[in-house]
């Protein structure tokens, strides 16, 4: 894993004095509210309906323990005992005071982490594959050039006041586990005909009121010169995105409005005048980077298990992926039980977490963009005592990748912009599948809620989507259907008019009935969604 | 250039105009007139002081940076950023005269201003002088490369 150097920590160090005088001068009135809030939404702090929430970055959302541990101790000591893992492989804390935002940066320093760049219109903390380092399918480690950009992308003196937020992606497999082209720009590290390594390009995507799948605009973009394309991109995108609509201002409208192929000429143009100033890093910096990922010392163990307790193989078969070397799996530890808020733990979850990945995965853990929580790399041989562990602490619930592991935003409950609740209904569904068994029979099944058009709960990349919104006063709820955020990326269709908060619970019981009558072979809910398309679904639902 | 700006409270004059410049970075002589639009100075072959707006584009001045003096990039709102690219795209084409931030500009967007080569600020509202030379000194240390010709981090980690 990435550590910090005096550098990155001067850097750390230097931005929360900073916001400590920030934060001073806005409790003594010298700076007003409008002044403040770009400068505290560089540090990661919000204000929403109740407190302030501060999202703290787990870059590219890869943690140790210690880390772990010390965002356990500020869930306590200046929460309510809570962390909320977001789907941009943070977490955040909903219930906050202004006096103690800058101690807890500082607490985080003291730990490699902080909160800069969680928010705001500039460059966010870089998302990755969850099994970046540990998955058999991947190409090389995408890490390292999640880190050089993280770097480049912190404090950058061009981009920190862009028309809107930008967020970067970075993977190195086919198989895609990150939403990486419902990014602003999307990186897949592959390999080309002459066997180098290098970046390819996908720029405009997004959800949101307006969600968009990135367009590829270069396949290839030389390991050496990665820094210097971002680059070109950025600038392309600063100067020409809207600024006169909100709505309009990310980047996706930009490639839309001028067209890909428009777009990628000047960004071109401007890469090509960038390779003449010379901005890109020493290549000696990513090989510098790299060493930190070097793989942990793996030993050979036994690649079989007892398959006897039926509990313990269930979560097996749901929680575990395939890793690189045969002796290891990756687990993942699902923060979606059955009733539960998704995407939250207690502090004392998360020591537990820390504790169990110090044992079992060298020290190590993941953040996925889903939620949940990776023990990146766990022998075989010792699956069965972690599984123990973890279902003693309620973290063992089997169902990843299940109706009931499902993203739903914040919401009405803790957003100050949302339109509907997205957590009771997400505990709602989950009981009412949980307890009758249907979770098991529909499989892989990826149900997403937002309370309101921002998508933050990703609807528009489920394939089941459900989106919150206001109708005169009552809450609604939109149903869709097709979407996926995987390497087979489509945005979900509306399949008509909305329906009540219980309502909307029968809608999903309804198609996922549909399925389950008109299902092929293996088919996913997804497979038969396309084969059979929307029409069945809307007979079902609304004749 | 100078390291510590020299504070410019005297002289009165035209335009956005060097009496209402509060920082300078600069030991020359400060253009004395008021600046024109874009359009203008590309019309226009004897002006040597201009004025971008963010909807402007920069790189319509190249063409004409020698006999430029002064460029002023307006920052109607610090939360429009396009100014900084601006800045980064003058001093990239070797553009060495005044580089002066006007508008709504504050402390917390010096550092910032300086890096993409702003020599020059003329916040709307003068700025608290202690407050903005902390500002200035914030990072002892940059990331990236920029118009500063500062050794980034990555330089420092590699000599």
């Amino acid at each position: 894993m990435y550590a910090y150097d005096k550098y990155d920590q001067a850097m750390v160090d230097a931005r929360v004095e900073e916001f400590r005088d920030q934060a001073r001068r806005r409790l003594e009135g010298t700076l007003s509210e409008e002044q403040f809030k770009p400068l505290r939404l560089m540090n990661g702090l919000y204000l929403q309906l109740h407190a302030y929430m501060l999202r703290v970055a787990i870059p590219y959302g890869t943690l140790n323990s210690r880390q772990m541990i010390a965002l356990a101790d500020i869930a306590d000591k200046y929460d309510r005992g809570y962390g909320h893992f977001t789907t941009r492989q943070n977490i955040q804390y909903n219930w906050i005071k202004l006096e103690d935002a800058a101690d807890i940066l500082a607490d985080l320093s003291r730990v490699e982490m902080h909160a800069i760049q969680t928010s705001g219109n500039c460059i966010r903390n870089i998302s990755s594959d969850h099994f970046a380092g540990a998955a058999h399918d991947e190409l090389v480690d995408p890490r390292p050039y999640a880190e050089l950009l993280r770097q480049w992308s912190s404090f950058h003196p061009e981009f920190t006041y862009l028309p809107r937020k930008f967020k970067i992606c970075v993977i190195a497999s086919e198989k895609d586990r990150a939403a990486m082209r419902l990014h602003d720009i999307g990186i897949q590290i592959v390999r080309n005909d002459n066997g180098e390594i290098g970046a390819r390009f996908y720029v405009g995507g997004g959800m949101g009121r307006t969600p968009m799948i990135a367009p590829m605009i270069r396949s290839f973009v030389a390991l050496d010169q990665l820094v210097t394309y971002a680059e070109a991109c950025l600038r392309v995108y600063n100067r020409y995105g809207r600024r006169d609509n909100k709505y309009k201002a990310r980047i996706k409208i930009l490639v839309h409005e001028l067209g890909a192929e428009e777009y990628t000429r000047q960004v071109e143009e401007e890469f090509a005048h960038l390779l003449d100033v010379g901005v890109e890093p020493p290549r000696a910096e990513l090989e510098r980077i790299k060493e930190f990922f070097a793989d942990p010392a793996f030993e050979d163990g036994p690649k079989t298990l007892d398959r006897s307790d039926p509990d313990f193989a269930l979560w097996v078969d749901r929680n575990t992926h395939r890793h690189k070397h045969d002796s290891y799996v990756s687990a993942v530890i699902s923060l979606k039980p059955v009733g539960g808020i998704p995407g939250d733990a207690s502090g004392d979850q998360m020591r537990v977490m820390a504790q169990l990945a110090e044992q079992y995965s060298f020290d190590e853990m993941r953040i996925t963009h889903t939620q949940n929580v990776v023990l990146p790399h766990v022998r075989i041989a010792d699956l069965h005592a972690l599984w123990t562990a973890l279902d003693q602490a309620g973290l063992g619930a089997p169902n990843l990748d299940t109706i009931e592991d499902m993203i739903a935003c914040p919401g009405l409950d803790y957003c100050s912009l949302a339109n509907a609740r997205s957590i009771p209904l997400a505990q709602r569904i989950s009981e009412r599948f949980g307890a009758s068994g249907k979770t098991a029979k529909l499989g892989e099944l990826k149900l997403k809620i937002s309370g309101c058009i921002n998508a933050c709960g990703h609807h528009h990349a489920g394939h089941i989507g459900i989106l919150g919104v206001d109708r005169k006063g009552v809450e609604n709820y939109q149903l869709s259907l097709g979407g996926s955020e995987a390497e087979d990326v489509s945005l979900a269709k509306i399949t008509g008019p909305g329906f009540t908060e219980n309502g909307v619970i029968e809608a999903v019981e309804t198609v996922t009935d549909v399925y389950l009558q008109r299902r092929e072979g293996e088919e996913r809910f997804l497979d038969t969604y396309r084969r059979i398309g929307m029409e069945p679904f809307k007979e079902a639902l609304y004749d | 250039m100078v390291d510590k700006p020299t504070f410019d409270s005297e002289a009165g004059s035209l335009g956005a105009s060097p009496d209402e410049v509060q920082f300078r970075f600069r030991e020359d002589e400060p253009v004395d007139h008021g600046t024109v639009t874009v359009d203008a100075c590309c019309d226009q072959t004897n002006a040597t002081a201009v004025r971008i707006e963010p909807g402007d584009d920069t790189r319509q001045l190249l063409p004409f940076l020698d006999r430029l003096a002064l460029i002023e990039v307006n920052f109607p709102t610090f939360a429009d950023g396009r100014g900084y690219s601006a800045a980064r795209i003058l001093r990239e084409a070797g553009y060495i005269g005044e580089l002066r931030a006007v508008g709504d500009v504050l402390v917390d967007q010096l550092s910032h201003m300086r890096r993409c080569g702003f020599d020059a600020f003329a916040p709307d509202r003068p700025l608290d002088e202690e407050a903005a030379q902390r500002a200035f000194a914030t990072w002892d240390n940059v990331y990236q490369n920029a118009a500063d010709a500062r050794r980034t981090i990555p330089e420092l980690r590699h000599e």
